[in-house]
């Protein structure tokens, strides 16, 4: 492999990135043609759409931008996240609503009984028909159905695994037919293994103690005192802290 | 375009790669690879600011212009105020939830207002953990050092040591709140070794660290029925008759119209500025990240300190064209993974820090041993198939998923092909000038996370941000929360505002941009 060859197809290929191909997409019922290959949030902005509500981190992470979308032909309507998602020819988009989902409120730090407490929190969440429209829904491939059903269980701790994927978009709620708001449910029972089942980890109160002591106070009188050039040289030769951390 | 023959290269070279690791660079020739090759040395791109606070200071000509921009709001704007509280937080990320939080748990009453929604941010995105020094043989004197090298020196060393002495508190805090960060088999904090670090300090959620925190803070916030207002952004603040922060007014981005909110303390925790493109570079940044705070404070007479330096984070993605900018996580670094030039050839060590490591592959793609790709963008391969061979098939999927399913959405499999990256431009290393309570020299206003300054030096160490934001986010929210109890709200001025404009004028300055920019002109862009 050398240089020269990349250097050519790079220069062959170069000719299609200056006229790139093109493909129509239907944006909320409106035709449009927009460079192949783009992300439907490139499609959106090329096409002159203001965004104000349905962009958020731009990076797959926040769920700002939940879509439905609908390919050629095809009849059914599936989801994505806008901004990591790639137009195709023929495909129909729109972003997806704010759905008034009802959010339960609680302190997760002084909960009795985590896994009773889900029911009366989301009542309706043992409700689950099997339907599997959430799971369908989601657009991080997550499996929704069985995370609600560890929640139900009380398996809380692989229900941490399973929504550890969830950007929080929302659309597993709206199709739901039992009213459960899966993503919802999975924080909670997330956050009620964390604070309530783990034990907090061996050693973390022991340096919270030896900096609140004073500890280190010897290594920072030395330090502080150091000019830049001598603390450019110190680096890792603090090893005191190791024996007395 | 077919990469295959190009990913031979990087295959058919793991096994001699293995065998050499590029030495960490000496502090001269860390100097002058930065001073050769990274972007915060090419002149051209800086000037200095005209007027203001930071008059005659250089910064990149993108935030000069944002800096010296106009107010979008009249002078006699009305100020009767539709919301009164105790803090005022401007921003929805890790430093805003943390600063509302606490705040709130001190009694005060709160108001956060956030231009996207809340948790939309880039703490949301961090995925490569957060520095704390928990581990046996680690210390916050290490960490200290560790940062202090990372920052070129320059890094305030009384905002340094409470930063690190703080982390393993706020370590406690998430974890009482739920937050699952990975543990060892003992049930101990995993921790990994980041970038410019020499212990293993990183807190990791898998790959989607700021997602797991800010899932829990954003749920934490709204179980508290903290005041919240969405899709309203902060475009001017207020001053009293003392020039004290008193206040801001919002602009609902829905309707409008503006919101005056009167506040005996205001918290800006607006982010950092990459969506401003500094010098044409893509971003990894998210859709609000215009450095609205930055605007807003030296308007109001705060200095801005070290904003002539930012960060490009090393691993942009370059193909395929939906994730270019988008952030490659440095945990590949972290766990082995090799940088590679178009030759096959490591050209630096990947546990180096970020600037050095982003002036290397711009070196290696300038002098021509970069890859190519169809749209004319150039890169170096991350090397993600090692880890899988290195360290056994599944390792990726079990580590990475966030990263194997980013990649995976474009037919691309990181455990058996590399991927290409390029510098992003990623972080603003300054900010607003605070104190260790996270005040601006303008009193009752605070700065925390990004939108601060000085904490970072010259160069942020990974895994810093997501410390600096709990850290500095709960002391401005706690010492707010404390300055509202005693004092009185302050009359509404726009006075500083009147000031700034004469300023303007005075020297000249008439081309002025609307500042701040609130949200990216993408629309029309082709």
């Amino acid at each position: 492999m050398t240089t020269k060859s990349f250097d050519k197809v790079a220069a062959v290929e170069q000719e299609d990135a200056l006229h790139p191909p093109m493909v129509t997409v239907e944006i909320a019922g409106k035709p449009f043609q927009v460079p192949a290959g783009v992300t439907l949030m490139k499609a959106l902005w090329h096409t002159g759409h203001e965004v104000t509500r349905g962009a958020g981190c731009l990076g797959g992470f926040c769920g700002a931008c939940a879509t439905y979308y609908r390919t050629k032909d095809d009849p059914k309507v599936k989801t994505c996240l806008a901004c990591s998602h790639a137009v195709e020819d023929g495909m129909s988009f729109s972003f997806a609503p704010p759905f008034p989902a009802r959010k339960a409120t609680y302190d997760v730090t002084n909960i009795e009984d985590p896994k009773q407490a889900l029911f009366d929190l989301y009542p309706e969440a043992p409700l689950c028909r099997n339907c599997n429209a959430c799971t369908e829904a989601c657009p991080q491939q997550i499996d929704v159905r069985e995370g609600v059903w560890k929640a139900v269980f009380g398996d809380f701790k692989a229900v941490s695994e399973t929504f550890m994927d969830c950007v929080m978009c929302g659309l597993c709620a709206p199709v739901c037919i039992a009213d459960i708001v899966p993503n919802l449910v999975g924080v909670y029972a997330s956050r009620a293994h964390g604070a309530r089942e783990l034990e907090p980890p061996s050693g973390l109160t022991d340096r919270i103690q030896a900096i609140a002591k004073g500890r280190y106070d010897d290594d920072w009188r030395r330090v502080l005192k150091m000019t830049d050039d001598e603390l450019q040289q110190t680096s890792a030769s603090i090893t005191s802290a190791g024996k007395s951390g | 375009m077919d990469f295959q023959p190009l990913y031979d290269v990087v295959h058919a070279s793991r096994d001699a790669r293995l065998k050499y690791t590029p030495p960490r660079l000496s502090l001269a020739d860390r100097d002058a690879l930065i001073q050769r090759w990274h972007p915060d040395y090419r002149e051209a791109a800086y000037r200095p600011i005209a007027f203001g606070p930071n008059a005659g200071d250089r910064t990149v000509r993108e935030l000069a212009a944002l800096l010296e921009g106009d107010s979008s709001i009249a002078g006699d704007l009305p100020l009767s105020p539709a919301h009164v509280v105790d803090v005022l937080v401007v921003g929805g990320g890790g430093a805003g939830c943390a600063a509302a939080l606490h705040a709130h748990g001190q009694g005060a009453n709160v108001l956060l207002a956030t231009k996207l929604r809340l948790a939309d941010s880039n703490s949301v995105m961090a995925q490569g953990g957060m520095q704390i020094a928990v581990a046996p043989d680690d210390s916050p004197v290490q960490h200290f050092l560790d940062t202090l090298k990372g920052g070129h020196m320059k890094n305030d060393h009384r905002l340094l040591k409470t930063m690190v002495e703080e982390g393993p508190s706020v370590a406690q805090w998430l974890l009482e709140l739920g937050v699952l960060f990975d543990r060892n088999a003992d049930g101990g904090l995993h921790v990994k070794k980041g970038g410019g670090s020499t212990r293993e300090r990183l807190l990791t959620c898998s790959d989607y660290t700021g997602l797991e925190i800010m899932r829990v803070l954003k749920d934490e916030v709204l179980n508290r029925k903290i005041p919240l207002l969405e899709f309203s952004a902060a475009v001017e603040l207020l001053s009293d008759e003392q020039g004290a922060c008193a206040g801001a007014v919002l602009l609902d981005l829905d309707n409008k119209r503006h919101i005056v909110a009167a506040a005996k303390t205001v918290i800006l925790a607006t982010g950092g500025i990459g969506r401003l493109h500094i010098q044409g570079f893509p971003t990894s940044n998210h859709y609000g990240a215009t450095g609205d705070g930055l605007a807003l404070a030296y308007r109001i007479g705060v200095p801005l300190v070290q904003i002539d330096t930012f960060q490009y984070h090393p691993s942009g993605g370059v193909y395929p064209e939906q994730l270019v900018g988008q952030l490659v996580t440095e945990g590949i670094r972290s766990e082995g993974g090799h940088l590679v030039n178009a030759k096959g050839e490591r050209f630096v060590n990947e546990l180096d820090t970020r600037d050095v490591v982003a002036s290397s592959i711009i070196r290696e793609c300038e002098e021509g041993r970069g890859v190519r790709t169809a749209t004319g963008r150039v890169g170096v391969w991350l090397d993600t198939p090692l880890l899988e061979v290195a360290q056994g098939a599944g390792t990726l999927d079990k580590h990475f998923p966030a990263m194997v399913r980013q990649y995976a959405r474009y037919g691309v499999d990181i455990r058996t092909d590399p991927v290409l990256i390029y510098p992003t431009l990623h972080y603003q290393n300054g900010g607003a000038k605070i104190d260790v309570n996270g005040e601006t020299p303008v009193r009752n206003l605070f700065a925390a996370g990004e939108t601060s300054g000085g904490l970072h030096g010259r160069n942020r160490l990974m895994g810093n941000s997501l410390l600096d934001l709990m850290v500095f986010g709960k002391r401005s929210g706690m010492t707010a929360a404390a300055r509202a109890a005693a004092i009185p709200q302050g009359m509404l001025t726009l006075n500083h505002l009147r000031r700034f404009r004469e300023d303007a004028g005075k020297h000249g300055v008439t081309d002025r941009v609307v500042s701040p920019l609130v949200l990216p002109a993408y629309a029309g862009q082709p």
